[in-house]
């Protein structure tokens, strides 16, 4: 659905994207991970045909970005990050607009299904400069989705929305993403790990990465770190633990907290907490440390990595 | 087609809701109504006296593109510097629609605003027309034609080619802008030097060279002919050069933003 081969984006003389090449298949959510600036607007921009790229070549949803860009425009939806609305309209007038640019029969009742889709319905004829920011990202989503689109470009979907919003948000994008290519952009790191099949951590206009975000984790980190926390005497606790096959680093925190790792292939946390409980200990608490996605992110978009927290 | 069709509804309803355009509405149709009523009341005074008085629509029309210098940058400055600023460009730019067919369509709105308060000046013609001096028998039969058609619909021709003119510089000059002041100032002053100042070397030189200058005035083209019931076709290949100038400048304006 979205194949990209080589992309180069010049602004003036600095180089904003270097050669970037990925894909995305239907039914795929890939999300684009990477600091501000790092070249995700720019790339997105690109793909939807609002700029021309300065290399490279692009094939999204069947046709060429540049020589075909029309065609390209009619089977992508983009929300761009200044979610773009006419708050003199109502949300179904400002819908009603956007079917009616894509051709689309009976575009007033398409509008309003739109609404529905995305929970505005009630709202239909609120003016939109009177909607909360939620509000205002839910009806730029609609106009992204309006002409049901086979691609879905989302640049940073979630930002400035409360929790429950975020939330919301993200189901819809979900429910999208079953049947369509979804790209979307974003820094938060456990919206990547939520919401995407894959992930493309972007730096300084590379990709510097790319894989499941599972995989991402554990190509990182060899082994997976467990605290263990017991209430009372912990005395013994930790050869309680050594004792254990598959077991390594196990170390003392303090009076009551333990910390061990065991490779990320076998998975020894039943045996440690059985042993735990049967040698007499009050286990309250075992909570894996590994390596967040956030600390990869950093490892991997920081010139000189900063050394890993234990 | 049909995408400038609907940029263009977008703009007109736009106009509606917009505080600027009824100010626009409002300035023009007071300044035409005091020349109207002016003329008008020395018309029916001087009517006993005068033979030859004809009603003349010629006060209003002559007013009206005048106006039309001042007024027309405020309507077309936002047109699409505001669509840059508020980021709705790139909603326009990303949709299936041709940058021409944008910049035409906006252009085709501003028109339409336009068409509907051309229209309202109407009521000018139709009232000098139907003007009643019959019972004086004196005067019977000089006016009983009513106004001069051929001067009317000529008048209201050039009306509508120099807003056309002006409304695509317009759109031009707002897709080079971010900022809508801007846009009203630099159309402003491009107006201006078209409607008062390119023909002013013709006022100095001879020959061609005058006739150079002349032929670029915006001025001369309406009241040297279409205000008087003239069609010439240079005249109409003028203001229709000026129209396809503006909306190719704009669309070019469009297109140099997506390199930024």
């Amino acid at each position: 659905m979205i194949q990209v081969n080589g992309l180069i984006k010049d602004y003036g003389a600095r180089r904003a994207l270097h050669s970037i090449t990925f894909d995305a298949n239907q039914g795929e959510i890939v999300g684009f991970l990477g600091p501000n600036g790092a070249g995700k607007t720019t790339t997105m921009r690109i793909l939807t045909g609002y700029m021309p790229p300065t290399d490279g070549t692009a094939i999204v949803a069947g046709y060429d970005i540049v020589e075909e860009s029309l065609e390209v425009r009619k089977r992508v939806g983009y929300l761009p990050e200044t979610v773009p609305l006419y708050t003199d309209m109502t949300a179904l007038e400002y819908l009603k607009f956007m079917a009616d640019l894509r051709h689309i029969p009976n575009s007033k009742d398409r509008a309003y299904e739109t609404l529905e889709q995305v929970n505005l319905a009630d709202r239909a004829n609120g003016y939109i400069g009177n909607f909360s920011k939620g509000m205002r990202q839910r009806v730029g989503l609609a106009q992204a989705l309006i002409h049901r689109p086979e691609v879905l470009i989302l640049d940073e979907p979630t930002i400035g929305l409360d929790p429950a919003q975020v939330v919301e948000m993200r189901n819809v994008i979900k429910e999208i993403g079953k049947d369509r290519t979804v790209l979307l952009s974003t820094h938060i790191l456990t919206e990547a790990q939520n919401l995407c099949d894959r992930v493309l951590i972007i730096n300084k206009g590379k990709i510097v990465a790319e894989d499941t975000p599972e995989n991402l984790q554990s190509r990182l980190v060899g082994s997976q770190r467990v605290v263990l926390r017991v209430r009372g005497d912990s005395d013994g606790l930790d050869s309680t633990i050594k004792k254990v096959k598959g077991t390594t680093r196990i170390e003392t925190k303090d009076e009551e907290t333990v910390e061990f790792e065991f490779s990320s292939g076998q998975d020894v946390r039943p045996q440690v907490a059985k042993a735990v409980i049967q040698a007499g200990y009050e286990l309250i608490e075992m909570r894996p440390v590994g390596m967040s996605l956030e600390e990869i992110f950093l490892e991997l978009t920081q010139d000189t990595p900063t050394g890993k927290k234990s | 087609m049909r995408n400038i069709w609907t940029i263009a509804k977008k703009e007109y309803d736009h106009y509606f809701i917009s505080p600027i355009a009824y100010v626009v509405a409002f300035a023009i149709l007071l300044a035409i109504g005091v020349v109207f009523g002016i003329n008008f009341f020395y018309f029916t005074q001087n009517a006993y006296q005068n033979f030859g008085a004809v009603p003349d629509i010629s006060p209003v029309t002559g007013v009206f593109v005048f106006l039309l210098v001042l007024s027309t940058p405020a309507l077309t400055m936002r047109l699409i510097s505001d669509e840059a600023r508020m980021g709705t460009l790139e909603l326009l730019l990303t949709a299936p629609l041709k940058d021409s067919e944008l910049v035409i369509g906006k252009w085709l709105g501003g028109m339409l605003y336009i068409l509907t308060l051309i229209a309202v000046t109407l009521i000018y013609p139709i009232m000098l027309n139907g003007i009643k001096i019959g019972s004086f028998t004196l005067l019977n039969g000089f006016v009983s034609p009513g106004i001069d058609m051929n001067i009317m619909l000529t008048s209201y021709l050039g009306i509508i080619l120099i807003a056309g003119v002006f409304l695509a510089l317009g759109t031009g000059v707002s897709a080079m802008f971010t900022n809508q002041i801007a846009a009203f100032f630099a159309s402003f002053a491009l107006f201006f030097f078209l409607w008062w100042l390119v023909g002013f070397p013709a006022n100095v030189l001879t020959g061609s060279s005058a006739e150079f200058f002349r032929y670029l005035d915006m001025q001369s083209h309406f009241y040297g002919a279409l205000s008087n019931g003239i069609i010439n076709l240079s005249d109409l290949v003028y203001y229709v050069s000026l129209i396809a100038l503006g909306l190719f400048t704009g669309t070019v304006a469009v297109e140099m933003r997506r390199w930024r």
